[in-house]
């Protein structure tokens, strides 16, 4: 969805009636046409994280009226030596691993299987982008309460397979906390995977399978030799964009665990929304902010350098 | 017999795979027919013990729903028309007119979407109480163009570049205007192109939380999924009405996942894999 960085303009409309005056009205009304949206973003979306670096050299708390003053770095120092702070950016890292990596292997196996051509593949097709459609906070709401012992069925089920784990009270766990919370991730974001894994997978041209299958190539073997490194640009655009999306949970953390028991399940978002909208430390949650949206365009321009660098991409 | 082996295996799967998807949903419509007392208790059995609705009336009767099932749709549906009409103009001057730094501004497009929206709260929290706009429409359909805004435009920049320009350069060489070209020539072939990009920036826009979480503060001004979260309050938590206000709020969702889903999976696919 975000490649048109890299993509051919296209050509430009042959001069028609009279000349350069057609011509530079064109090029009057292609600007006028874009301007708007341009505008709009950079209004909605650039000037708040450029009231974050301003807000973030601030001493500047809601709570202490009059008191505000330049601090300079000081709110990135004391972030720098924040343990809570540490302990969030661990936690988001393990999540992010965790979940991009379950994910990425549900959405292979879901995007090879409706790859192939089956009766009612149209309704699988269907079927398994529901859950994508399903708000995250809804998701996450939900699957709090599947693992509920009485109104779920996680519990139940545990139970009826004599399998261990039944009894369990998951959310008072600071490690099993984190099932429901990577369950709900997957259950939510696996469709969005397949989906780009199956575009990618829909390009790949069949005459090579036939001949590895000629020469005796097992069908995993042609998976590992043949499809993954085929479908290397659209493997890397899916773990960037799930990557990008798992690096700033919120809803899920805030609906099911508050970032507890204590803070073990607390992240990075989690840290800035509460340091901003409930401690009202506006400076120091500005400092929250312009750290995780420096990670995130890390993540951007990593992702810039790999569309660079595919061959022969063009619209 | 390896075959008959791979085919039920693979069958198998399938199984598998739709009961991942779709039994979730299934222990929604269960639980939210089931009574309260019984939803307090541990479950018994897969299929409900008794029939019941009073969540379904509990949920319009007491806890209004009906009023964050109007919020969502108004905010997420003028959220969707301000995109439509701002992505499909940008999309239209990116694709056809002959202006310069079309890569910065797609580029500046794309960096947007990777902003995070985490990191705008802050400070349109603090904006829009100075402009005391905290609790209104327009605090969550300005943000939430964030979301709506880049993807429509992206959608749109691809579609029309695929529509060939020929047809308007006909109409051109016919004498019409480059206003008569784009309404009465353009429009109507750009138009699924259109519906693509209305139905993500409205699913979008629909699926926010923390926007909504932020800036509302009273429950008539509710969006669904923020509405949902709070029938849990601080003495008793309602599954019942839970589960019956997810079943309400997804019905319409999943209707326009099964029905226009070629269209989804085409939209979000545009332009990220294909190119």
């Amino acid at each position: 969805m975000a490649a048109r960085l890299a993509t051919k303009a296209p050509e430009p409309v042959p001069q028609r009636r009279g000349g350069t005056s057609y011509l530079a009205r064109r090029k009057r009304v292609g600007y006028l046409l874009v301007f708007p949206a341009i505008i709009a973003l950079a209004l909605v979306a650039v000037y708040p994280l450029l009231y974050n670096l301003v807000l973030s050299s601030r001493f500047d708390v809601a709570t202490e009226p009059g008191t505000q003053h330049f601090v300079g770095l000081q709110n990135y120092h004391s972030l720098l030596t924040d343990p809570t702070f540490w302990g969030d950016l661990l936690h988001t890292g393990i999540f992010v691993v965790i979940s991009v990596t379950l994910e990425f292997v549900a959405g292979m196996i879901l995007a090879l299987v409706v790859n192939r051509k089956f009766r009612a593949r149209g309704l699988v097709r269907a079927s398994i982008l529901i859950p994508w459609a399903i708000p995250t906070a809804v998701s996450a709401l939900l699957w709090k309460m599947f693992f509920d012992i009485r109104s779920g069925f996680v519990d139940f089920a545990l139970h009826a397979l004599h399998l261990p784990g039944a009894q369990t009270v998951w959310f008072n766990s600071p490690v099993l906390a984190w099932v429901p919370i990577i369950l709900s991730d997957m259950w939510k974001n696996t469709p969005f995977i397949a989906l780009l894994l199956l575009a990618g997978l829909q390009t790949l041209p069949q005459e090579i399978y036939e001949s590895a299958t000629i020469d005796g190539a097992s069908s995993w073997q042609s998976f590992w030799s043949l499809t993954l490194p085929l479908l290397r640009p659209a493997i890397l655009v899916a773990l960037i964009f799930r990557t990008l999306s798992a690096m700033l949970v919120f809803d899920t953390i805030f609906v099911m665990t508050g970032g507890g028991p204590g803070q073990s399940t607390e992240v990075v978002a989690y840290y800035n929304w509460y340091k901003f909208m409930v401690s009202l430390n506006f400076g120091y949650g500005a400092a929250v902010a312009v750290v995780i949206t420096i990670m995130a365009l890390a993540l951007a321009a990593v992702y810039v350098r790999i569309l660079r660098q595919r061959e022969g991409f063009v619209t | 017999m390896r075959g008959w082996f791979g085919r039920t295996g693979f069958y198998a799967l399938v199984a598998v795979i739709i009961l991942y998807s779709l039994f979730p949903f299934y222990w929604v419509f269960k639980s939210s027919v089931e009574s309260s007392f019984a939803l307090n208790r541990p479950t018994t059995g897969l299929l409900p013990s008794q029939w019941t609705f009073v969540h379904y009336q509990a949920i319009f009767a007491v806890e209004n729903f009906l009023r964050p099932l109007l919020n969502s749709m108004f905010v997420a549906g003028v959220t969707t028309i301000v995109s439509v009409i701002l992505g499909a103009m940008a999309a239209y001057g990116l694709a056809r007119m002959p202006i310069k730094g079309k890569a910065a501004i797609l580029g500046f497009v794309l960096l947007v979407s990777f902003f995070p929206q985490i990191g705008m709260v802050g400070p349109l929290y603090l904006v829009f109480r100075n402009l005391r706009w905290l609790n209104t429409y327009q605090s969550l359909i300005i943000p939430y163009l964030i979301l709506a805004l880049p993807i429509t435009t992206w959608i749109l920049t691809a579609f029309f570049g695929q529509i060939p320009i020929e047809i308007e350069e006909a109409a051109m060489v016919d004498g019409a205007s480059i206003r008569q070209t784009i309404l009465k020539v353009f429009a109507p072939i750009a138009l699924p192109g259109i519906f693509t990009a209305a139905i993500l920036g409205f699913l979008l826009s629909w699926n926010d939380f923390l926007f909504a979480l932020s800036f509302i503060q009273s429950p008539n001004m509710d969006t669904v999924p923020l509405a949902l979260v709070n029938f849990r309050n601080a003495y008793y938590v309602h599954y019942g009405q839970i589960y019956a206000g997810v079943v309400v709020a997804s019905l319409p969702i999943a209707l326009i996942v099964l029905f226009l889903q070629q269209r989804i999976e085409s939209g979000l696919t545009a332009g990220s894999v294909k190119g």
